[in-house]
C-alpha cells in the first residue's frame, strides 16, 4: 500500500517531467535562428514554398503562441513527433525502427558496466589502502578521464584493423546472409566492442562509487555492532556494508542507465551502429531538427523510465522508503 | 597555505596531475610562439607520419596540416571552454544552491524540482540539441556545457547551506541582527568554498571530456582548432593514418586525467578530516 | 579488593595512538577487575581514555593506528591481548557482549530486527533454525519490548531510540555472556527512558549474575548503578573502589573536583522574588511544525507549542524543563526570532509583540534579546577570529569597527579569558573557553534577556560548573533577565529561580523551582523527577569544598 502510492507519486512526478521536456523541445524550436517551421523542415524544405506552408498550417504557426503549444503538446501525446523531410519519414517511426538496437547496444553495456563497477569498487574498498586497491583507483581514473569516442577508434584500430579479431564496423555482416543461431552470434559479435567501450566510463563510475560508499559505510555504527557480535570479516563486508553501501549506486545506476543514450550517439557513430544515436548523428550532419528533437525527446523519456524502474527497485531494497 | 601545501603533496597522484597540468597550460599559452601559423594552414604534404620529419614530429593530417600546431592550439580551446563553462555553472549552481538551501521551504522545493529536471534531461543529447540549434561558436559551446554541468554544483552547494543553515553559528548572526545577503555572503559561503573549488576543479574536466566530444561531432567552433575536431575529422582515415586520432586523444586523456588527479588532492588538501578516511 | 578469582582483569594496559595526536598513549599503564555479579563503572571526561579501554578489551580498535602496546587483559585465563582475531571473534558476541551509546545507528537500517539478534546465533553456531526465532522473541520480550513475535520483523526505523537500545541489549545478551560492556548506553536517550534502560540493565545483571563493564561521564548514573568505580583522567585511572567509598569520601583531588561539580539535585533556598514590570511576557504561544511536506503533497503536523505563557522579570531565571521533542527549544527560538510562532504573542517591556514584527520593524529590537547556545564548536564561525566575531553585533547595529572591537576585548575581560583571544581563531580554544566566547557575543549588544539553550549540555561536567558560575555572576552584575532552556533537572535545580515543565508542547507545570521539586502536582514532572539518577545521593562536603578552593586559586 505504501509501495503504491509512492511509485503513483513518482509516476506523476515523471508525467510532469516528460511536460516540461515536451515545453522545452517547444521553445528550442523557436529559439533556433530563422522561422520555425523552415526550422522544422530542415534546410531541405527551406526552398518549397508547399512544404513551409504545410507545417505553417498544421502546426498553427500563425495563430497565439499557447494555442501552437497546445497542438504541439498533442501531438507528442498522441506519439506524432513530425515528419522527418530529410529521411521522408515519420520521426516516430525512425526511432522506432532504431531504439530496439539502441536498446540492445546501452542495456549490455549497463549490465557489463555495473557488474564490473560494483565488483572492483567492493574489491578496492575491501583491500583498501593495498596494492589491489590502489592498481583498481588507477585504473578507474583512467578510463573515467578517457574520451568515449577515442577509445572506440583505438579499440577499433586495435581489435578490427591490426588483431582484426572483431568487427568494428555496423551490426551484421553485409552480404553474410546469416540465419538463425549463425545471425545471433554475429550480431553479438558486433556488439562485443561498442558494448565495452560505452561501459568502460561507467565502470569507472560504478567502480568509485562503490569504493567510496563503500567506505563510508564501513565507519558506520553498525558495523561496529557486527564486529561486537563476533560476525566475521567476510560477512560483515558482505551482509553489512555491500548491501548499505549498494544504495545510493543504485540511484546513480538509474540516473546512469538513461544517459547512456547520450554516450551511445558517440559510441554508434563510430561503430556505425544502427541505433538512435547514429540516428541523432545523421540528424546532426543533415540539422533535421525535427528528428533531433524528437530523438532529444525519446532519451529524456528514457532517463524518466529508468528513474522510475530505479524507485521501484528502490522500494525492495530499502525498508525505509514507504514512510518518507 | 603551508599545511594545505603539505597534504596536497602526500598524494603523489597529485602532484603528478598538477605537474601534467602546468605542462598543459604552458603548451597552450606558449601556443602562437611554438606555432606562430594557424593550425589550419597546410604546411607540409598530408598524410606525414609522425617522427619522419624534423619539426613535424606528430606528423599531418589529410590536408598537410601540423599535427603538433593543432594540438597546440587546441589546447587553448580546451582550456578556455573548460574553465569559462565552469565558471558560468559554478555561478547558476552556486546562486540557485545558496538562496534554496538558505531560505528552504517552498523557494527550496521548486528550485530543486527545477534543478531535478536538468539532470533529468541526458546530459550530452542536451547539450547537442542546444549547440545545434544555436550553431556552433565557442559562445554556444560554452552556454550549453555550463546549462548541463550547473545542477550537481546546485545541489551541493543546498547541501553545505542547508546543514550550514542549522549551524549555530549561522543562527547567531540571525540573532544579532545580520542582514541575510552578509549573512549568506560572510559567514555561510566561506565555508562552502573548499568541497565547491574540489568539484570544479573536476567540472573543468568534465567540460573538456564534453567539448571534444561536441566538436567530434563536428558541433566545435569552425574557427578554431580542436582536440575533439581532429580527432573527427580523422576517423575516416582511421586505418590509413592512426596517428592523427592518436595524439589529439592522449592530450584530451592526459589533460582530463591531470584535472581529476589534481581535485583529488585538493579533496584531501581541502577537506583533511574526509581524506584520511580513505587511508 | 575481593579475593575470588576476578572475571575480567585488566593489567598495566598501554595503548598508542597514532603520531600527530595530542597525547602519546590512549591509556597509560592502567589496571582494572570486574567481578562477577557486579557492576563496574569506568567514569571519566571526554578524552578520558575509557572508551578506548572498552574498545580494546572486545578487540575493536582500528589497529593498528591504535595499537595496545603494554599489559594483559585477562579472561577466562587467556590474555585477549594475545589471542588471535579469530579467537576473539568467538568471544565476542558470545561471551563478551556489547552496547553503545548512539542506539539511532547502531542497527543496521536496511536489516530485520530479528534477523539481526538471530545473527548472533548464526554467526556462534547456536541453536536450530527453528528456535532462533523462538529465543529472538524471548529475548525481545525480556528486555521488555511489546508484541515480541511481531517486532521481529520490523525495520530499525520504526523503533524509537530508547526500544533501539532494548533491542541492542537483547543483542548482546543473547548468548548470555559473562561480560556485557556498556559503553555511554543512555548519554543519548532522555531522562525517563534512561532511567528504564538503567533498571533493565541492574535487573538483567542480577538475574544472570553478570559482570557488567559500564562506561560513563555521570556521577548521577554512577551513583544509580555502580557497586564499583573507576575514575579516569587523561588516560590514567586515579581512584577506584566500592562506589560507596568514591561517591561519599573521594580521596584524588581530581575525583573530589569531578564529584563536587556535580549539581545538587536540591534546589537552594528561594531567593526573593524579583518585583516590577516583566521584561517579557510570552502569552499563548502556538507553533506548529509541518514535516515532510512536498509540492505535491501534504505534510504531517506537529504542534511544537501550544498555548504556552509565562513572564520574565529583570534579574530572574526561568527555566523551560523537559525532554527532547518537548518543544522547550521551540519555545526559545520563536522569542529570538529564529523561528516564526504561528500565533500568540512576545510582549517586549510591554511596549511592543515581538512575534508581530517582521523583517525591518524587527531588527532594532533583535539587539534586546539574544541568546547563548549549546554546542560550543558549532556556535562559533570557524574562519573569523574571536574578537571580530563578538563584535560583528554591535556593527550590524551600527558601531564603529575600532569601537566594536574595543568593546569585544572588554567582554572578553568580562568572560574571564585574555583580551588578546580576540586575535586568535575558535579552534585554538576548549569548548569551555568557547562557551565563554559565545556569552560574550550574546553580551555585546547588551541585551535585557538573555536565551540560553542548553548552555552547558555538551561540556564536561568540571567546565558545566563554570559556566553555569559565569552565567549566574553576569546576570546579577547586569541585572539581565534569563530564559534557561534545559533537559537536565540538576543544572535547573541549581539556576532556575521558577521552572516551566513542558510535555509535547504545553507547559504542564508552572512555579517556584523549590516548590516544583518538592511537590510537583503534575504526573508528568513526577515522572521526570523520578527518573534523575542518583537522586538519593548526597553530594560530599569536602568535594564541594574542593571545587570552591580551586576556583579561588583561580581567581
Amino acid at each position: 500500500m505504501g509501495r503504491l502510492s509512492y511509485i503513483t507519486r513518482r509516476l506523476v512526478k515523471g508525467l510532469f517531467v516528460l511536460l516540461a521536456i515536451v515545453i522545452l523541445n517547444f521553445f528550442l524550436i523557436r529559439a533556433a535562428p530563422g522561422d520555425p517551421a523552415q526550422v522544422m523542415a530542415g534546410e531541405a524544405g527551406a526552398s518549397d514554398e508547399m512544404f513551409i506552408e504545410q507545417l505553417q498550417e498544421r502546426f498553427g504557426l500563425n495563430r497565439p503562441l499557447h494555442e501552437q503549444l497546445f497542438i504541439y503538446v498533442k501531438g507528442i501525446v498522441t506519439l506524432d513527433m513530425g515528419w522527418s523531410y530529410r529521411q521522408d519519414q515519420s520521426v516516430a517511426s525512425l526511432i522506432g525502427q532504431r531504439l530496439p538496437a539502441t536498446l540492445l547496444l546501452t542495456g549490455t553495456a549497463f549490465c557489463i558496466s555495473l557488474m564490473f563497477g560494483v565488483l572492483m569498487g567492493a574489491l578496492a574498498a575491501a583491500r583498501v589502502g593495498k596494492w589491489t586497491d590502489s592498481l583498481i583507483t588507477t585504473v578507474a581514473l583512467i578510463f573515467y578521464a578517457t574520451p568515449l569516442f577515442w577509445i572506440a577508434l583505438m579499440a577499433i584500430l586495435l581489435f578490427s584493423v591490426y588483431l582484426g579479431w572483431l568487427p568494428g564496423f555496423g551490426m551484421v555482416s553485409v552480404g553474410a546472409g546469416y540465419t538463425g543461431l549463425a545471425y545471433i552470434g554475429d550480431i553479438l559479435a558486433h556488439l562485443v566492442l561498442p558494448a565495452l567501450t560505452l561501459g568502460l566510463f561507467y565502470t569507472a563510475v560504478y567502480a568509485r562509487m562503490t569504493r567510496a560508499s563503500m567506505l563510508e559505510v564501513m565507519e558506520m555504527d553498525y558495523v561496529k555492532t557486527a564486529k561486537a557480535k563476533g560476525v566475521a570479516p567476510g560477512r560483515i563486508t558482505r551482509v553489512h556494508v555491500l548491501r548499505n553501501a549498494l544504495l545510493p549506486v543504485i540511484t546513480l545506476a538509474g540516473i546512469q542507465a538513461g544517459q547512456m543514450i547520450g554516450g551511445a550517439v558517440l559510441t554508434e557513430t563510430v561503430f556505425a551502429w544502427p541505433g538512435i544515436g547514429r540516428l541523432m548523428f545523421d540528424a546532426l550532419l543533415q540539422r533535421d531538427y525535427n528528428l533531433l528533437l524528437g530523438i532529444f525527446f525519446v532519451s529524456s523519456a528514457m532517463v524518466v523510465l529508468f528513474n522510475l524502474i530505479t524507485d521501484l527497485v528502490y522500494t525492495f531494497v530499502d525498508p525505509r522508503i514507504e514512510v518518507s | 597555505m603551508r599545511d594545505f601545501w603539505k597534504r596536497f603533496a602526500r598524494n603523489k597522484g597529485a602532484v603528478i596531475g598538477l605537474g601534467i597540468l602546468i605542462a598543459v597550460v604552458l603548451l597552450a599559452a606558449l601556443a602562437p610562439l611554438l606555432y606562430p601559423d594557424s593550425p589550419w594552414r597546410m604546411v607540409q604534404r598530408p598524410f606525414l607520419p609522425p617522427m619522419e620529419m624534423d619539426g613535424f614530429w606528430f606528423g599531418t593530417d589529410t590536408l598537410g596540416r601540423d599535427i603538433g600546431a593543432g594540438l597546440a592550439h587546441g589546447a587553448r580551446i580546451s582550456l578556455l571552454v573548460g574553465i569559462v563553462s565552469t565558471l558560468v555553472a559554478l555561478s547558476i549552481g552556486v546562486t540557485l544552491g545558496a538562496l534554496a538551501g538558505y531560505y528552504g521551504g517552498l523557494l527550496d522545493d521548486a528550485l530543486m524540482r527545477f534543478t531535478e529536471f536538468f539532470q533529468t534531461i541526458p546530459n550530452f543529447a542536451l547539450a547537442i540539441v542546444l549547440v545545434a540549434i544555436f550553431q556552433p561558436s565557442i559562445t554556444s559551446i560554452v552556454m550549453a556545457i555550463a546549462i548541463v554541468s550547473w545542477p550537481p554544483v546546485a545541489r551541493l552547494v543546498r547541501g553545505e547551506f542547508l546543514s550550514l543553515r542549522s549551524r549555530e553559528f549561522v543562527q547567531a548572526s540571525v540573532v544579532i541582527g545580520q542582514s541575510n545577503a552578509r549573512i549568506i555572503l560572510t559567514q555561510v559561503l566561506p565555508n562552502t568554498l573548499s568541497p565547491v573549488i574540489v568539484m570544479a576543479s573536476l567540472m573543468v574536466a568534465t567540460a573538456i571530456l564534453l567539448e571534444s566530444s561536441l566538436s567530434f561531432l563536428g558541433l566545435g567552433d569552425p574557427n578554431h582548432m580542436s582536440w575533439g575536431y581532429m580527432i573527427g575529422a580523422a576517423r575516416t582515415v582511421l586505418r590509413q593514418a592512426w596517428w592523427m586520432s592518436f595524439f589529439p586523444g592522449i592530450a584530451i586523456l592526459l589533460t582530463v586525467l591531470a584535472l581529476n588527479l589534481v581535485g583529488e588532492g585538493l579533496n584531501d588538501a581541502l577537506n583533511p578530516r574526509l581524506a584520511r578516511k580513505g587511508r | 579488593m575481593s579475593t575470588q578469582e576476578a572475571l575480567l582483569r585488566v593489567e598495566g594496559l598501554t595503548v598508542r595512538l597514532p603520531a600527530g595526536a595530542d597525547r602519546q598513549h590512549a591509556v597509560e599503564d592502567i589496571s582494572l577487575e570486574l567481578q562477577r555479579g557486579e557492576i563496574l563503572c569506568v567514569v571519566g571526561e571526554s578524552g578520558s581514555g575509557k572508551s578506548i579501554t572498552a574498545n580494546t578489551i572486545m578487540g575493536l580498535l582500528p589497529r593498528p593506528y591504535v595499537e595496545p602496546v603494554a599489559g594483559r587483559i585477562m579472561f577466562e585465563g587467556r590474555d585477549l591481548l594475545q589471542q588471535p582475531e579469530s579467537a576473539l571473534r568467538a568471544l565476542r558476541g558470545s561471551r563478551i557482549g556489547m552496547i553503545f551509546q548512539e542506539p539511532m545507528t547502531a542497527l543496521n537500517p536496511v536489516m530485520r530486527i530479528g534477523a539481526q539478534i538471530a545473527e548472533v546465533f548464526d554467526t556462534h553456531g547456536a541453536l536450530s533454525r527453528k528456535a532462533r526465532k523462538a529465543k529472538v522473541a524471548e529475548l525481545l520480550d525480556s528486555v521488555g519490548l511489546p508484541e515480541p513475535e511481531t517486532l521481529g520483523e520490523s525495520y530499525p526505523f520504526r523503533l524509537s531510540g530508547g526500544q533501539r537500545q532494548r533491542v541492542m541489549i537483547a543483542m548482546a545478551l543473547a548468548l548470555e555472556p559473562a561480560i556485557l560492556i556498556a559503553d555511554e548506553p543512555t548519554t543519548a536517550l532522555d531522562v525517563t527512558t534512561q532511567a528504564q534502560i538503567l533498571a533493565l540493565i541492574k535487573q538483567i545483571q542480577a538475574q544472570r549474575d553478570m559482570g557488567v563493564m559500564f562506561i560513563t561521564h555521570d556521577f548521577g548514573v554512577v551513583a544509580e548503578i555502580a557497586d564499583r568505580v573507576a575514575v579516569m583522567q587523561l588516560g590514567k585511572v586515579v581512584e577506584s573502589g566500592p562506589a560507596r567509598q568514591v561517591l561519599d569520601d573521594p580521596q584524588h583531588a581530581y575525583t573530589r573536583r569531578l564529584v563536587g561539580s556535580v549539581p545538587a539535585f536540591e534546589p537552594p533556598a528561594a531567593r526573593p522574588r524579583m518585583e516590577g514590570e516583566p521584561i517579557l511576557r510570552v502569552e499563548g504561544l502556538r507553533k506548529t511544525f509541518v514535516v515532510a511536506r512536498g509540492l505535491f503533497t501534504k505534510g504531517r503536523e506537529v504542534a511544537a507549542a501550544q498555548d504556552v505563557s509565562f513572564q520574565i522579570r529583570r534579574g530572574e531565571t526561568i527555566g523551560l524543563v523537559g525532554e527532547s521533542g518537548s518543544g522547550k527549544s521551540t519555545v526559545g527560538r520563536c522569542i529570538v526570532r529564529l523561528l516564526d510562532a504561528d500565533g500568540g504573542a512576545i510582549r517586549f517591556r510591554e511596549e511592543v509583540d515581538l512575534n508581530a514584527l517582521r523583517g525591518r520593524a524587527l531588527a532594532p529590537y533583535r539587539r534586546h534579546v539574544q541568546m547563548v547556545f549549546q554546542d560550543p564548536y558549532a556556535s562559533l564561525n570557524p574562519r573569523r577570529k574571536v574578537g571580530r566575531i563578538i563584535a560583528e553585533g554591535p556593527m550590524a547595529h551600527g558601531a564603529s569597527r575600532d569601537d566594536a572591537m574595543a568593546r569585544a576585548r572588554e567582554l572578553l575581560a568580562l568572560v574571564h579569558l585574555d583580551p588578546s583571544a580576540a586575535e586568535r581563531y575558535p579552534h585554538e580554544f576548549s569548548g569551555g573557553q568557547r562557551q565563554r566566547i559565545g556569552i560574550a557575543r550574546a553580551l555585546a549588544l547588551d541585551p535585557e534577556l538573555l536565551v540560553a539553550d542548553e548552555p552547558v549540555s555538551a561540556l564536561d561536567v568540571s567546565v558545566q560548573a563554570q559556566v553555569l558560575d559565569l552565567l549566574e555572576e553576569i546576570k546579577q552584575r547586569l541585572k539581565l533577565a534569563m530564559l534557561f532552556i534545559t533537559h537536565d533537572l540538576r543544572v535547573a535545580a541549581q539556576i532556575c529561580d521558577r521552572v516551566a515543565v513542558m510535555q509535547r508542547g504545553r507547559i504542564v507545570e508552572y512555579g517556584e523551582t523549590r516548590q516544583v521539586f518538592a511537590e510537583p502536582q503534575h504526573d508528568y514532572t513526577r515522572s521526570l523527577l523520578a527518573a534523575v539518577p542518583g537522586k538519593e545521593w548526597q553530594i560530599p562536603e569536602s568535594a564541594r569544598l574542593a571545587v570552591q578552593q580551586q576556583q579561588e586559586a583561580i581567581a
